[in-house]
């Protein structure tokens, strides 16, 4: 056991540290540390400069321009930019569907598709779940006929993150109706300008357009659009889902956002002294950072198994509920520790640069309180994963 | 004991429930949150003809109620229906103010309340009192004849609607001391007087207040100089039973929306209300939700007895805590539907957790209680 990074390690967390000291611009992290929407431009102009560098693809494998990075040094890169207010990468191009074509797509598609992702030519969203498959994917219904050299699509796809921004989409359908759920879908790549398509907005609880409805109305996509073998696209998905669970304990956001509670904590005052001293409010901290340290901890055993070679199973589910559990909670005490100032909402604190109503960080807190309710919903629910971890533990 | 509602009450409950089942719908409320003024005139002309606001009030001071039991009814229903008019402001800390402590002339303006025509709204809190009634930095000072006001007051709920501001300003003392803060009946567009409005998260429009300079004759004053704290108590402490009640009546539709979505919501061939991962949870939010409609009882039965406080930090401690779960397990439950701006329940949700954040959240309520249990 040895619970300190290597001499390699910390010059890398140095390199990381000193780059984004260098390149992050201060405007950019502190709407960062505010929660105020980047836009699609500024998320464009983040992933520039990390691509300039070459860490935008840093889970890519070197063959296709990627940086190739050990889970370890991921790890550090995630915590550091979190830490500094970086922008999030968006992952729906980079860490979806880039490892699914470079494991099952054509070398045509691998040539085409991800250079573009990576010069930022093509903005990809995931067109996954359908009003009646959430949970249960595997019963989607969107189908997909063929019909010469084209696939012809009809369904709807719904809460496609994003999907306002992406000029593609790639998405399960059925091609196969009469065989078992799992084994008639496949898997799509599609223009998101073909004739046919539709994209309307969901408003979110706290406002926010992130999330959308994409119908499909007689929508025709060439073939070669198909990603592996007709009917296996279930495997290629399962695959995507493994990469969406990685960085899924999100230790870097919860620990940059435990220390901004802290910070809004001394600034603050209850009683004449600053919230920070408050007993009450002291424990309900110590508490969250207590279980933060043991998950950290959890997470690097994880990494470090994952690094030596062994896959990680029940565990990225242990690390999702338990993830999501501490973001939730610190998301709750930043929103009590702002006070009355909780209550404005000026969308305007989310989504641009008006002069905030109380202090400048109490605009966004509730409305992320509630926006981050999807953490324990999507990639995989919070129950669905505790009925993995049990099913796999029990033998079921 | 007897835990009936009287016959008025019920009948209370049952008009309100029915006139905000078919006039106050999802849709009309999403246009409500999405209009210029944040409420409508026309519900809240309609509630005043039920005479719901005069339930908020003494046979004396022109109404026909006024008990905890009569503000618990009222609000019940009101957040069960997740109306976000300002009847906390314009009745509850507006109004009962002016009944406590107005002379003739200021108590002119209850009828008008009471009827529907007059908005209130209180300005007490400031930008670093967070919670803390007695932390007045405001100042009030006589020069001549007048009285000069100056200070800012923080997210006044209704400012902007309001005819008059209930403001609260030191007349003497530290800004910590219990004696020396007055109340003043202010005047909407008195000069000096500046809003700065926006909408809130859970609905409805607050604004900063910014005094400067406002000059008020002695006829402004509200109440006895310097006497302020005990009366804005009496009226924090109804506002916060109809919270409680609020959010009770909120809990109650919340849990009502996850019991019918787990009855009809299909993953895997089947209810997910099958799964018992899912039951369980259900019933907790059942037993939890009569543990939050007890502490409403104990705290509406207290409105008026001398262990009023402590019961009343105890409720709003244990229903901030039941409340956060409700809100939380329901939209849990209902998987991605819930997070929609559109949904019932999204709406409902919000209400519930942001009335954390008026007069206290559990936190507050328990160090309170803690302190009074002592004493
Ligand atoms: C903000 C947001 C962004 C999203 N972005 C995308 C996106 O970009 N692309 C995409 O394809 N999808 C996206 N999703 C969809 C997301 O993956 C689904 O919401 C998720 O799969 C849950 O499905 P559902 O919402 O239909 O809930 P349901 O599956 O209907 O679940 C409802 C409730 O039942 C529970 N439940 C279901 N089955 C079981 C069971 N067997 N045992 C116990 N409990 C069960 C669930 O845990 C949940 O509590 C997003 C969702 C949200 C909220
Ligand atoms: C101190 C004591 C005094 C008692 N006194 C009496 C008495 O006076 N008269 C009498 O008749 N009995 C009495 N009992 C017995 C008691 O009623 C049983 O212990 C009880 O019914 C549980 O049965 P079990 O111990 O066989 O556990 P099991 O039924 O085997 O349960 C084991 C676990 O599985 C859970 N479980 C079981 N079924 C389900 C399900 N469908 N869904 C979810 N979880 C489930 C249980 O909650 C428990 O956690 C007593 C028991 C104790 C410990």
């Amino acid at each position: 056991m040895d619970l300190n990074y290597s001499d390699e390690e910390k010059a890398f967390r140095a390199e990381v540290r000193a780059f984004l000291a260098e390149n992050l611009p201060a405007e950019v992290s502190d709407k960062v540390r505010r929660g105020i929407s980047l836009g699609k431009e500024g998320h464009e102009k983040w992933h520039a400069t990390l691509n300039a560098r070459g860490w935008l693809a840093y889970n890519w494998p070197r063959e296709f321009g990627g940086a190739e990075w050990n889970a370890v040094q991921r790890h550090i890169f995630e915590e550091e930019c979190a830490a500094a207010y970086a922008p999030r990468i968006v992952p729906f191009g980079l860490s979806m569907l880039a490892p699914v074509l470079q494991k099952f797509g054509t070398k045509e598609q691998q040539d085409h598709y991800l250079p573009r992702i990576l010069s930022g030519d093509d903005w990809w969203c995931q067109g996954y779940s359908e009003p009646g498959a959430g949970s249960d994917l595997a019963s989607l219904k969107t189908r997909a006929v063929r019909d010469g050299d084209h696939y012809v699509v009809n369904g709807q796809k719904t809460w496609t993150t994003l999907g306002q921004y992406a000029n593609w989409i790639f998405c399960l359908v059925r091609t196969d109706p009469e065989a078992k759920q799992q084994e008639g879908i496949s898997f799509l790549l599609i223009d998101m300008s073909t004739p046919g398509i539709t994209v309307r907005p969901i408003a979110l609880l706290d406002g926010t357009p992130e999330v959308n409805e994409v119908f499909f109305d007689d929508v025709r996509v060439p073939v070669e659009n198909l990603v592996g073998e007709e009917n296996k696209g279930w495997t290629y998905a399962k695959y995507l889902l493994t990469h969406e669970r990685t960085n899924i304990a999100g230790v870097g956001f919860s620990q940059a956002g435990l220390d901004a509670v802290k910070r809004i904590a001394r600034i603050e005052t209850a009683n004449g002294r600053p919230l920070i001293e408050n007993p009450h409010f002291a424990a309900r901290l110590a508490q969250v950072e207590i279980d933060l340290m043991a998950m950290a901890t959890t997470n690097m055993r994880i990494i470090s198994q994952a690094a030596s070679g062994q896959a990680p199973g029940v565990e990225s589910s242990m690390l999702k509920v338990k993830g999501t559990i501490i973001r939730q909670e610190i998301n709750d005490l930043t929103r009590r520790a702002v006070g009355p100032y909780a209550m404005p909402f000026a969308s305007e604190a989310v989504e641009g640069d008006n002069a905030p109503i109380g202090p400048d960080y109490a605009g966004p807190v509730a409305a992320h309180y509630f926006n981050n309710r999807k953490l324990s919903i999507f990639g995989g629910s919070n129950e669905i994963q505790r009925g993995i971890i049990a099913k796999v533990k029990m033998g079921g | 004991m007897d835990f009936n509602l009287t016959e008025e009450r019920q009948m209370l409950q049952d008009t309100l429930r029915r006139y905000l089942a078919d006039r106050y719908t999802t849709s009309v409320r999403n246009t409500i949150l999405d209009s210029d003024s944040g409420m409508s005139a026309e519900i809240w002309a309609g509630l005043a003809e039920l005479g719901v606001i005069g339930a908020l009030f003494s046979e004396e001071d022109g109404g026909f109620g006024g008990a905890g039991f009569d503000i618990a009814t009222v609000f019940e229903e009101l957040g069960r229906a997740g109306v976000v008019e300002p009847m906390l402001d314009s009745a509850i800390l507006g109004g009962r103010l002016i009944a406590a402590l107005g002379d003739d002339t200021q108590r002119g303006l209850l009828e008008e309340i009471i009827g529907g025509a007059a908005h209130l709204a209180l300005a007490h809190g400031e930008p670093a009192s967070r919670y803390d009634l007695t932390r007045v930095e405001t100042t009030a000072r006589v020069d001549g004849d007048e009285i000069v006001l100056n200070g800012r007051k923080a997210v006044v709920v209704n400012a902007e609607t309001a005819g008059h501001l209930i403001v609260s300003a030191r007349e003497s003392g530290g800004i910590f001391d219990l004696d020396g803060i007055s109340l003043f009946l202010v005047p909407a567009g008195t000069p000096g007087l500046a809003l700065h409005g926006y909408p809130m998260l859970a609905g409805g429009r607050a604004a900063e207040v910014m005094l400067d300079n406002v000059r008020l004759p002695q006829s402004a004053r509200l109440g006895a100089a310097g006497a302020g704290l005990a009366p804005l108590m009496d009226v924090i402490a109804a506002a916060n039973v109809a919270l409680c009640a609020e959010c009770v009546g909120a809990m109650q539709s919340a849990v009502e929306l996850t019991r019918s979505y787990l009855m009809t919501r299909k993953q895997f061939g089947r209810p997910i209300g099958t799964f018992q991962a899912l039951q369980h949870r259900f019933a907790d939010m059942l037993i939890e939700l009569e543990q939050a409609r007890s502490a409403l009882i104990n705290a509406s039965g207290h409105l008026d007895s001398a262990d009023r406080d402590r019961q009343i930090a105890a409720a709003r401690n244990l229903i901030a805590r039941v409340g956060r779960l409700v809100a939380e397990e329901a939209i849990q439950m209902h998987g991605g539907i819930a997070m929609t701006q559109e949904y019932e329940l999204a709406h409902i949700a919000k209400r519930i957790v942001m009335a954390d954040h008026r007069f206290g959240d559990a936190d507050y309520h328990l160090e309170r209680f803690i302190v009074l249990s002592a004493a």
